[in-house]
């Protein structure tokens, strides 16, 4: 029983390891994910990744700063201390709308930056979790836990006739941790 | 995904949508001699101000469009070109019947009392034109309007419509036939061109298309000014156009045409509707909340008006409808990459507008005293014209599409990227 516990195959061409991915669907290898220095056009539909939630995050990050806003807004210049200012009724709402809009898109900015640390594992001054340091720079990387039934030798085949140029069987899921 | 199209289709302009077209003017000059003849001249002038400026402003969009793509050097729109050209194309018959209108509207006159002295007033831009608001013993002398006499006067206001609208038509046209040369002979010559003319278009344009919205729509209420106007009635003019523009492309979509249309570029229409429902809500707020806050009477009057019981409820669904409506609807991903939910978008939008300029226009030209809102500003005579401009735009447009050799610039230099276009 090999220790290994993922497959890496490296590949130095987006088309080429786009052909990788082709492959290894063909022969019924299930990928982990795939790592590539830039974002590559249609390999989402590939992998069959859903698309994101980050927008509803920021819808509800949004929501919840235009009504903290407005709550803070409504309880002192209505409530607690109503002014006459202009001559206007204390409950003026257009008055209230720049200030409402700002905190919103405040609130948003503020809170899909934390969830994406959140989901990405990305906080300040914590080591990026990586598979393969070259895939931030020169190469294209296609993940396979080695923890499946296909043999091992086959998915190494199949990534080399594809044309990786480097194959890799590591036994640690990570090579950098913190 | 299919590499391989034939550019060389002609749209066919035959069958219902012509018939429909046809029907839709024929009810909108019905409707236009019924309003002169069953005494609302008022009205009816009215609505073709409101049509004929609206008409004017869908077409000019095209010609933006165009010229917004060519001078950004866009790619993903290289293979849909042909709508906006196609509009921009119209944009000349649309700038002489908003001329004819808006001269026959200064020239026909009726007589109106006040105080029971009669005054002849002009059916539109009463508010400068009438001859006796600059005679000092008329009863009616206002010398905010004397003031104003220099740039509002008869001749000066049509030299500038009929200067800005010729310019607006020419590079509309002379964008198409770059693109119709460029099809011919190839190369970048030709895009080249088209990338000055569309720079220099622009500048033009930016610099005039707030004195055009000034003189068209603003003049109405001629003692009153807002330096925001012109803007927002640039960002009415986008929306309703890409608006337009996509509802075409969807119409060609379905009819089988221009198979290289994707979602994608469906998606991108979307993107714009969105964005610019935005920006025209930005305008719009930022006019009206300095009115609001500093209320002073002078600036106030144009509030005031739209604020009274029968304007009341369609002043404030314009922005429930063209704010609202693409704010909840288009912000999501799926919503813009699904023809239903933009075919309805699109209408909604374009029918939002219409209200828009309605709401802009109608309280200082129709008198709805002691009526209510629900009956008496939006009669018979508002859907009948609309219907009638629409019929006469899709026949135009359509129309000019159709004389088109190709459906799409096939030797644009970023069709390939267009063709392949992807979000």
């Amino acid at each position: 029983m090999s220790s290994t516990k993922f497959i890496l195959g490296l590949f130095d061409d987006p088309d080429v390891m786009m052909h990788g991915i082709d492959q290894l669907q063909k022969n019924s290898v299930p990928i982990y994910d795939v790592y590539t220095p830039m974002p590559i056009h249609g390999i989402d539909d590939k992998l069959g990744i859903k698309s994101s939630r980050l927008g509803y995050a920021a819808f509800m990050f949004g929501v919840l700063g235009g009504t903290t806003i407005f709550s803070i807004i409504y309880y002192t210049l209505v409530h607690d201390w109503p002014m006459n200012i202009g001559g206007k009724p204390a409950f003026a709402v257009p008055d209230f709308i720049p200030a409402t809009f700002e905190w919103t898109v405040l609130f948003t900015a503020f809170g899909m930056t934390i969830t994406f640390f959140f989901a990405t594992h990305l906080f300040p001054g914590r080591a990026p979790r990586v598979m393969e340091l070259r895939a931030t720079d020169d190469r294209f990387v296609i993940a396979i836990d080695a923890k499946g039934n296909v043999p091992h030798d086959d998915i190494t085949n199949i990534l080399k006739e594809a044309g990786a140029v480097e194959i890799k069987h590591n036994d640690r899921k990570y090579v950098s941790y913190e | 995904m299919k590499t391989h199209n034939s550019f060389d289709e002609q749209y066919q302009f035959t069958g219902k949508i012509k018939t429909w077209s046809l029907i839709a003017i024929v009810i909108g000059v019905v409707t236009i001699l019924a309003g002169f003849l069953t005494g609302h001249q008022q009205r009816t002038f009215s609505n073709l101000l409101l049509m004929g400026y609206y008409f004017t402003c869908a077409c000019t969009a095209g010609v933006m469009f165009c010229a917004i793509q060519y001078a950004a050097q866009a790619g993903w729109s290289a293979s849909i070109l042909r709508v906006p050209q196609a509009f921009g194309k119209v944009l000349p018959i649309a700038a002489a019947i908003l001329i004819i209108i808006i001269v026959a509207g200064l020239k026909m006159t009726h007589v109106i009392y006040v105080d029971g002295k009669p005054h002849v007033e002009p059916y539109l831009y009463a508010r400068w034109a009438t001859a006796d608001l600059h005679v000092k013993s008329s009863g009616i002398y206002d010398s905010v309007i004397e003031g104003k006499s220099g740039y509002l006067n008869f001749p000066f206001f049509i030299i500038r419509i009929i200067g800005m609208l010729m310019i607006y038509s020419f590079f509309g046209w002379l964008l198409s036939k770059y693109s119709n040369s460029e099809d011919e002979l190839g190369g970048m010559r030709f895009y080249n061109k088209s990338f000055v003319a569309s720079a220099v278009f622009l500048v033009l344009f930016g610099f005039t298309v707030p004195v055009f919205a000034f003189d068209t729509i603003m003049s109405l209420e001629a003692r009153w000014f807002s330096t925001m106007f012109g803007w927002y009635n640039l960002a009415a003019l986008w929306v309703s156009g890409l608006s337009i523009m996509a509802l075409v492309l969807i119409y060609l979509k379905k009819q089988g045409y221009m198979p290289w249309v994707t979602m994608d570029h469906i998606h991108n229409m979307g993107l714009f509707m969105f964005a610019f429902s935005v920006f025209w809500t930005y305008t719009w707020f930022a006019q009206f909340l300095l009115t609001y806050y500093a209320n002073i009477p002078e600036e106030a009057a144009y509030f005031y008006r739209r604020w009274e019981p029968d304007f009341m409820v369609w002043f404030w669904l314009n922005i429930v409808v063209n704010f609202g409506a693409p704010l909840l609807v288009l912000m999501s991903r799926d919503s813009k990459r699904y023809l239903g939910t933009m075919q309805v978008m699109c209408v909604i939008l374009i029918c939002g507008h219409w209200l828009d300029y309605f709401q802009m226009i109608a309280p200082n030209t129709i008198n709805t005293q002691e009526r209510h809102w629900y009956w008496g500003v939006i009669t018979w005579v508002e859907p009948g014209v609309f219907i009638g401009f629409a019929g006469l735009f899709t026949f135009l447009v359509m129309n000019a599409l159709s004389k088109f050799k190709s459906l799409a610039p096939k030797k644009h230099p970023f069709l390939e990227e267009s063709l392949h276009h992807h979000i």
